[in-house]
């Protein structure tokens, strides 16, 4: 057992009190990063080598100086018996979709490769104010699009602790690798169809999207910008609500960011879930299987070791007091993937027309008659295979004639979504629920390779967290057990807009009851 | 079925995209549009009534949420010349931009 094994919260303790010196745990992080990342991903990397499929690739930069500097800050602040933050001494990795002031900040494509922020992202910020330790930047999906990490421009792209055969989940892959494998204690991601949930799924650890709003999107390099959700992974319920309780709140800099109070969640914590409505839905207990070629989808049942782990954890909420509503109808589940596919595309594409190579980034090298085929070579060369699909999708979906049948239409069907929710959580309604009780994914992590490039399969694994997205809505996954390949399974719980609290609580309960189960006790297999 | 997308009406949108493509990505890139175009189709099947509005963002934007405008003051930038030297062509401090393409009048 190493520091890198305690909880963020117990380490923050021990730091604020003086048992442990910040510059001890970040030499722990270090050691545990040098033990089990390999290589940092990088453009052009050729062939992997046998090391390099058996590491787990999380980091693309590593900024231990800066890292340094706020632990010696800490002990400093520790010893003259100045008053620390909530985090003091915790080493944590931060997606590389977020600015972090004089570090590059990529998005983990070639267009940004070369860009050093300028500023800070505001749940940064917090982070750091609180008295974290900014261990670097790890690794995404590129610009955030997909679900495997896989399509990153900087390579190796991060593999899954528990079996490095396997992808990690995304695009928030690298912050749900770093935490599973002990490399940081805590990661900040951003979920925009479950690019939070799903990783911490397939990761065995804990993951948050907030209510949109809730964390200010102040430095994120925008993709769906009615979407986006930065948010917590964290190995433990305590230490997600921990890191939530520091970023949440209004921010000037970001008018989308909620100014409302931002509830003590670690002070609710334990409250139980004695009386908490909690539902199953149908709709979330079966998978969508599109046919690529017809476009029709198959329906067919969950996967039995995922549909009896969400049962389980049905059960051992019951035993602690919850009241289980089954049967809660969620009709428009099914119309998440296909509304998604015509908003974020519309909103992704809108997003990144800035990427131009004048102000910043990548500009190609090649020569250039004016500023059009400047343009061209640009953003030909410094954008992978999936911007260019989101931007080419985007254009067409909200083209002036064609606007009506797709764009315009999805925003309504979001509509529908999010009023499935609403009638769910109605305090006057028939199931009247505090939160929803689902799987998280369709399948635990699938091997690398095996889906990257079939973009309406990868999609679709984010069939069960996408409808969150499209209603705004917060919502948990927390490990709830292993399958037969001893891989994580995940549990999300959803719940109305800014009840984080009521995810915590519910959350917690199911894993303090579960607290020693034979499942709790397997490492992944990186650390073993 | 015939493709949504044409290779006629992809050439359009990538030259409305500001790219140029390998003719072997083109294919590929072709090819998962539509896959996404059929999964998209879903859509069509929902019975949408017309008092079903359209929904920007799922979480009400509501005045009580809303941090209100900031104070239009003045605040210096601590660091213009490394937010400027990022930028891949620059002279006496002004950012280059290539020729723009245009017609002289006569």
């Amino acid at each position: 057992m190493t520091l890198m094994d305690f909880s963020a919260f117990i380490v923050a303790q021990k730091v604020q009190n003086g048992e442990l010196t910040a510059v001890e745990v970040l030499e722990a992080a270090l050691e545990r990063i040098k033990a089990v990342d390999g290589v940092p991903g990088e453009l052009d990397y050729g062939e992997l080598t046998e090391e390099d499929r058996q590491k787990v690739h999380a980091f693309i930069t590593l900024t231990a100086d800066r890292a340094y500097e706020q632990a010696r800050k800490v002990d400093h602040q520790v010893k003259s018996g100045e008053t620390v933050g909530p985090l003091a001494g915790v080493p944590v990795s931060i997606k590389d979709i977020f600015c972090v002031k004089g570090t590059p900040s990529t998005a983990a494509s070639r267009m940004l490769a070369n860009f050093i922020a300028p500023y800070t992202a505001t749940p940064v910020e917090r982070l750091e104010a609180a008295g974290a330790l900014t261990l670097g930047k790890v690794n995404l999906d590129e610009y955030t699009y997909g679900s495997s990490t896989e399509s990153s421009a900087f390579q190796p792209s991060t593999r899954n602790p528990w079996d490095p055969g396997r992808v990690p989940g995304g695009s928030s892959g690298g912050s749900a690798a770093s935490v599973a494998a002990g490399e940081a204690l805590l990661s900040l991601g951003t979920d925009t169809a479950g690019s939070i949930r799903q990783p911490a799924a397939f990761c065995g650890v804990v993951g948050m999207k907030p209510t949109y709003g809730r964390v200010s999107r102040y430095g994120l390099i925008a993709f769906g910008s009615s979407l986006d959700c930065p948010g917590p992974v964290a190995r433990d319920v305590r230490d997600a609500a921990l890191m939530l309780s520091v970023m949440a709140g209004g921010d000037q800099r970001d008018s989308t960011a909620a100014a409302i109070p931002v509830p003590d969640y670690l002070a609710s914590l334990e409250g139980g879930v004695k009386g908490m409505r909690i539902g199953l839905s149908p709709e979330y207990m079966q998978i969508t299987i599109p046919n690529p070629e017809t476009g029709e989808v198959d329906i067919q049942p969950l996967p039995e070791e995922i549909r009896r782990a969400t049962l389980h954890a049905a059960e051992a909420l019951a035993k602690k007091g919850a009241e289980i509503v089954e049967n809660v109808p969620m009709p428009n589940t099914i119309y998440g993937i296909p509304a998604y596919f015509v908003i974020s595309r519309v909103e992704a594409a809108s997003n990144l027309h800035r990427f131009d190579g004048v102000k910043y980034g990548y500009r190609t090298d090649s020569d250039f008659e004016d500023l059009k085929e400047m343009y061209r070579k640009t953003r030909a060369e410094g954008f992978g295979l999936q911007p260019k699909l989101r931007i080419l999708m985007g254009m067409y979906v909200s083209a002036a004639q064609y606007s009506e049948q797709y764009y315009q239409r999805a925003l309504r069907v979001r509509s529908l979504i999010r009023s499935d929710f609403e009638a769910a959580f109605d305090p006057k309604g028939a199931t009247h629920l505090d939160a929803l009780l689902t799987p998280t994914t369709p399948t635990t992590a699938f091997r690398m390779v095996d889906i990257y490039g079939d973009t309406v399969l990868m999609q679709y694994a984010d069939q069960l967290t996408v409808p969150a997205n499209h209603a705004g809505i917060p919502g948990i996954s927390v490990p709830g057990g292993l399958d037969s390949d001893g891989l994580p399974i995940g549990i999300q719980l959803l719940a109305p807009d800014y009840h984080e609290t009521t995810l915590f609580q519910a959350g917690y309960a199911f894993e303090q009851a579960t607290l020693n189960a034979d499942w709790r006790k397997v490492k992944p297999e990186v650390l073993r | 079925m015939t493709d949504e997308i044409t290779p006629e009406l992809f050439e359009h949108l990538v030259d409305l995209a500001a790219f140029a493509f390998y003719p072997t990505e083109a294919e590929y890139l072709r090819k998962e549009l539509n896959n996404q175009l059929k999964a998209i189709h879903l859509l069509e099947a929902v019975p949408l009534d017309s008092n079903i509005p359209p929904a920007s963002h799922g979480v009400p934007y509501t005045a009580q949420i809303r941090s209100g405008l900031r104070e239009d003051t003045w605040e210096p930038c601590d660091n213009p010349d490394e937010i400027l030297a990022q930028a891949p062509q620059i002279e006496d401090r002004y950012i280059i931009v290539p020729d723009i393409p245009h017609t002289e009048l006569e």
